[in-house]
């Protein structure tokens, strides 16, 4: 028996609370953030929780009650949380993160609730990205909740991008919305015709306005642009039939059809008019890329709340499934323990956990790149507006030094701390267009990363939640809603563009030079890291990371049998595994990153004094799990496309050896699902779950 | 002419009730397992108290709401965060064991200190709030013994209803046995009030009024002063759970006379 095992280390004695996400998520000094935690959580856990047992989910039609929610929302600061303090929020700055975490406590009981609060920021966020002052204060003061003595109705948005036939999704470049002059007087504002029919457009049931995605259907208007919609303006503003979707019943879908006269003011971002001719200030396409850039880093999160909440519920019916029993008394391991006396529950149910910490590191790292980058991007803007620099083309010639020097800064980072030269990096840290380019760099991995991964694996997982359960998991009535979380998976998985969108951003983004530096910097830190703490998989993963980064470079400079390039154009049966696979390691990184913050922020919170130690262990060793679970993952996608292609054997010895290497290195690592495993079956949980059933 | 008051609830946190409490033997004394690991909640009764003291000070203008909590400072804060945004208060806060293995007669002097040591405090307005009974260990008695340390004559337990009259005296519902109500007059402030579960709803959460206390919260936080409690005050000869255990049982749809009938019957044994 291994040494490794047989040393006794300290369990983990309760369910990571509060203070252990807020240290390993980094809001441990945001108390606004932590009172929405709070205030959302008895939101999702009362009202919601029991519109889900009332079997408010069994109906397509928007109810009274579903409408209490959105009250309850309002009440509970959830609807203000986006906005700005002028506008009538009470938070300011970028709200990624707030978002992030609004949704993952509302997710945790279901998802349909999160999704229709979701949904109105989404009808925001174009306005919110590229609307004129006026539209902002209109429209986002507006969806702030009445204070009292205010007499004015709160507005809710829908976001209405998708269509009927033919496809338009995120293919943003496709639209059959049409937006043509109505009127035009001498010296007076172009009333605008808008048609636009909309398919699966979440909060229709109720939304007195939305923002509309269409394309130019009159030569006196340049491009396609967003615009704004309001139920009273002239003409046919029809809901629409619910949506018969299975899933999110608590959000409400229809598909809407609208046929509206509107003033030219309510192009998003404005217009400006040039021999006669409207031009959009931002077309469609510009709008949508800055809004999804960020949304879908908090759908990413959606699936991952429900992962770990099904923990819980699952030790419990683990435990418990032979009590009541005549032969099973009380005191007896099979009294105690359940099912979790037999190893593969245990372990599982560790596969589960791992992928909600995995999921939520990524996802939450996502969401606090977005909270820097959102500052950079500002500042970057204004300065180009003074600069007179405008447009693609210019920005690019702009960011040619630029990109040089953070590549420089990257290399200076890679050196130790003591041989670094502090001058030259103190000023590329004050360089904001550096600074820019290389947080843009990892925002633009991270989000369709954390959006297909958490999502698409979660799913995935989540299914095998449900089966942990048994039967029971398969039930309306199973604790934790646990059918229902994985079904609503399914949608997550395709709001704001199916997992084919993401891959397809990532296998452009994963491409940057910037990146990959930053990527190469990694596997040296891992490295070193792997010194120290060996359980954690930072050896394991750090081969890995070194296996695709191979893998791409091949990939890249090479060609099939047939002389068809292999990673370009439209060979997407090869970049979108590679995207998968960076996904995987992304994940595993950022939870033993996640992981070390615990291990360095916890001793300073004297009430985890006592359980750290247990805590820590437990981390470490889901690490372990994950790392060598990412490493399998990648070694298997990477070797399909490095040999698959070939027809003959050819000289791959460095790709075979990389590869052993990588495989080695899970020397004693499933001790780690051992050992969290064991964690599980030991640690306290709760008499009954904080929500009804 | 309106009273002004200066209310003082005095209330901290237990752990979550739907934790597993189970009493252990610590290095000083009884404990419950891993309690500094499980979530906490806000005393129910003091709670109670809070709600009562925010909308008594919400119909009096000019009146104040403190919260004196005895209780670790870390576990306070997160508490803080859940309760702060409930209603409008000023936080004390004494670092100290919120323990219900503690002394009622040491928790009340070091309550009563922190209460005398309140910046402008006129104990012509005072009325001090709290929780008749608590969630930890019911002995309910650090009420009674906070009004001796601060020499308070007027003391009403297990209330649930104040109504302040004109002229500033008001009328007190003691819960007594049987189902029945104590009336009571009182001149006015001073009184100390240990609260059973009052009347009123618990406010729904407001961030933006978490916001507000926040930022005196966390500076009350920052300059907790130690409370000075002896952990051998008092010794406990052994510590268990009750016999007499109710398993809890989750039955959809239940009608309240039915669950009713089953406490009362599971009461008589």
């Amino acid at each position: 028996m291994s040494t490794i095992n047989a040393e006794k280390r300290a369990l983990m004695s309760t369910l990571p609370g509060d203070d252990v996400r807020q240290i390993m998520w980094r809001f441990t000094d945001r108390y606004d953030l932590q009172m929405v935690v709070q205030s959302t959580r008895s939101v999702a856990r009362g009202v919601v929780a029991r519109m889900v047992a009332d079997k408010q989910r069994d109906t397509h039609e928007w109810t009274p009650e579903k409408a209490a929610m959105l009250k309850s929302f309002d009440e509970a600061g959830i609807t203000a949380a986006f906005m700005e303090p002028e506008q009538g929020g009470y938070i300011s700055g970028p709200k990624n993160l707030v978002l992030a975490m609004i949704a993952f406590e509302l997710c945790w009981v279901d998802a349909g609730a999160a999704t229709a609060s979701l949904a109105n920021n989404l009808a925001l966020e174009p306005i919110h990205e590229k609307g004129t002052p006026e539209q902002i204060q209109k429209y986002m003061g507006g969806c702030v909740p009445p204070k009292p003595g205010e007499n004015r109705k709160i507005i809710r948005g829908s976001f209405a991008l998708t269509e009927p036939l033919p496809y338009v999704g995120v293919d943003a470049g496709m639209l059959s919305g049409r937006i043509r002059v109505a009127e035009w007087k001498e010296g007076q504002e172009p009333i605008l015709q808008v048609e636009k029919r909309g398919r699966f457009i979440t909060n229709m049931g109720y939304a007195n306005f939305v923002t509309a995605s269409v394309d130019s259907d009159d030569p006196r208007i340049k491009s396609s642009c967003m615009i704004i919609l309001e139920e009273n303006d002239p003409g046919l503003y029809d809901r629409g039939a619910p949506t018969l979707k299975l899933v999110h019943q608590l959000s409400s879908t229809h598909d809407p059809i609208f046929n509206l006269k509107v003033p030219a003011s309510r192009i998003i971002g404005g217009y400006t008019i040039k021999d006669g001719v409207i031009i959009p200030n931002f077309n469609n396409s510009e709008v949508i890329e800055a809004v999804f850039r960020r949304t879908r880093v908090t759908v990413g999160i959606m699936t991952t709340a429900k992962l770990l909440s099904a923990i819980e519920p699952v030790i419990r019916y683990q435990r418990t499934r032979f009590r009541g029993g005549s032969s099973v008394s009380a005191g007896t391991p099979r009294y105690d323990l359940g099912i979790q006396q037999k190893e593969d529950p245990c372990h599982r149910l560790v596969d589960v956990w791992a992928t909600g910490e995995a999921g939520a590191a990524l996802g939450f790292e996502g969401a606090r790149l977005f909270d820097a980058f959102d500052v950079m991007e500002h500042e970057k803007d204004k300065l180009f507006t003074a600069q007179g620099i405008k447009g693609a083309r210019a920005q690019m010639k702009a960011f040619m030094e630029p990109r040089k020097k953070a590549l420089e800064y990257i290399e200076l980072m890679a050196q130790p701390e003591a041989k670094r030269d502090a001058k030259r990096v103190t000023e590329l840290e004050g360089d904001l267009l550096v600074q820019y380019l290389v947080k843009e760099s990892l925002a633009d991995v991270y989000c369709p990363a954390g959006k297909l991964w958490n999502t698409g694996y979660g799913a995935t997982m989540m299914r095998e939640a449900v089966s942990l359960m048994g039967g029971y998991g398969i039930t309306e009535d199973c604790p934790g809603f646990l059918t229902q979380k994985w079904s609503d998976a399914q949608l997550e998985a395709t709001y704001e563009g199916p997992e084919c969108v993401q891959r397809l951003q990532m296998s452009r983004t994963m491409e940057n030079d910037i990146f990959l530096a930053q990527f190469k910097n990694w596997i040296k830190d891992l490295r070193d890291l792997a010194k120290r703490k060996s359980e954690m998989g930072a050896e394991v993963l750090a081969n890995a990371m070194d296996l695709w980064l191979w893998s791409l470079v091949f990939l890249q400079a090479n060609k099939d049998a047939n002389g068809k390039t292999l990673y370009g154009g439209q060979r997407q049966g090869v970049m979108f595994p590679m995207a998968d696979a960076l996904a995987w390691l992304l994940g595993a990184r950022q939870l033993i990153l996640d992981t070390l913050e615990l291990e360095k922020k916890g001793p300073e919170n004297p009430t985890l004094a006592e359980g750290l130690p247990g805590v820590l262990n437990f981390y470490s060793d889901l690490c372990g799990v994950q790392a060598a679970r990412a490493a399998g993952e990648v070694g298997k996608v990477c070797a399909e496309l490095v040999y698959g292609y070939q027809l003959a054997a050819t000289a791959l010895k460095p790709f075979a050896e990389l590869r052993g290497k990588t495989d080695a290195s899970l020397v004693g690592i499933r001790f780690s699902k051992d050992r969290a495993a064991e964690a599980v079956a030991q640690v306290m949980i709760p008499e009954a779950l904080d929500y009804p059933l | 002419m309106t009273t002004a008051f200066h209310i003082v609830v005095c209330g901290s946190l237990v752990p979550d009730p739907l934790q597993t409490l189970e009493p252990i033997q610590g290095p000083t004394g009884p404990a419950l397992k891993n309690e500094m690991m499980l979530p906490s909640v806000l005393d129910p009764w003091a709670g109670h108290s809070l709600f009562e003291a925010a909308n008594l000070a919400k119909q009096h203008p000019g009146s104040k709401v403190t919260l004196i909590s005895l209780g670790p400072k870390a576990k306070l804060q997160q508490l803080m965060m859940i309760i702060a945004q409930k209603v409008p208060f000023e936080l004390v806060c004494l670092d100290g064991s919120a323990s219900g293995f503690m002394d009622s007669r040491e928790v009340a002097v070091a309550l009563a200190g922190a209460i005398e040591k309140i910046p402008g405090l006129d104990k012509t307005k005072l009325l001090v709030f709290g929780g008749c009974s608590s969630a930890s260990r019911d002995a309910g008695t650090t009420m009674q013994m906070i009004a001796e340390q601060l020499g308070v004559n007027d003391v009403f337990l297990a209330a649930d209803e104040l109504k302040v009259q004109p002229g500033g005296s008001f009328r007190i519902l003691e819960r007594i046995e049987g189902g029945q109500y104590q009336v009571s007059t009182c001149a006015g402030a001073p009184a100390v009030i240990g609260w059973a579960t009052g009347n009123l709803p618990e406010p729904p959460n407001n961030p933006q009024v978490g916001m507000t206390n926040m930022r005196t919260i966390m500076p009350a936080l920052q300059k907790a002063q130690p409370a000075a409690l002896k952990t051998d005050a008092i010794k406990f000869a052994s510590v268990e759970l009750p016999k007499q255990q109710r398993q809890t049982r989750i039955v959809k749809d239940t009608p309240v006379e039915e669950i009713a009938q089953e406490i009362v019957t599971w009461i008589k044994g």
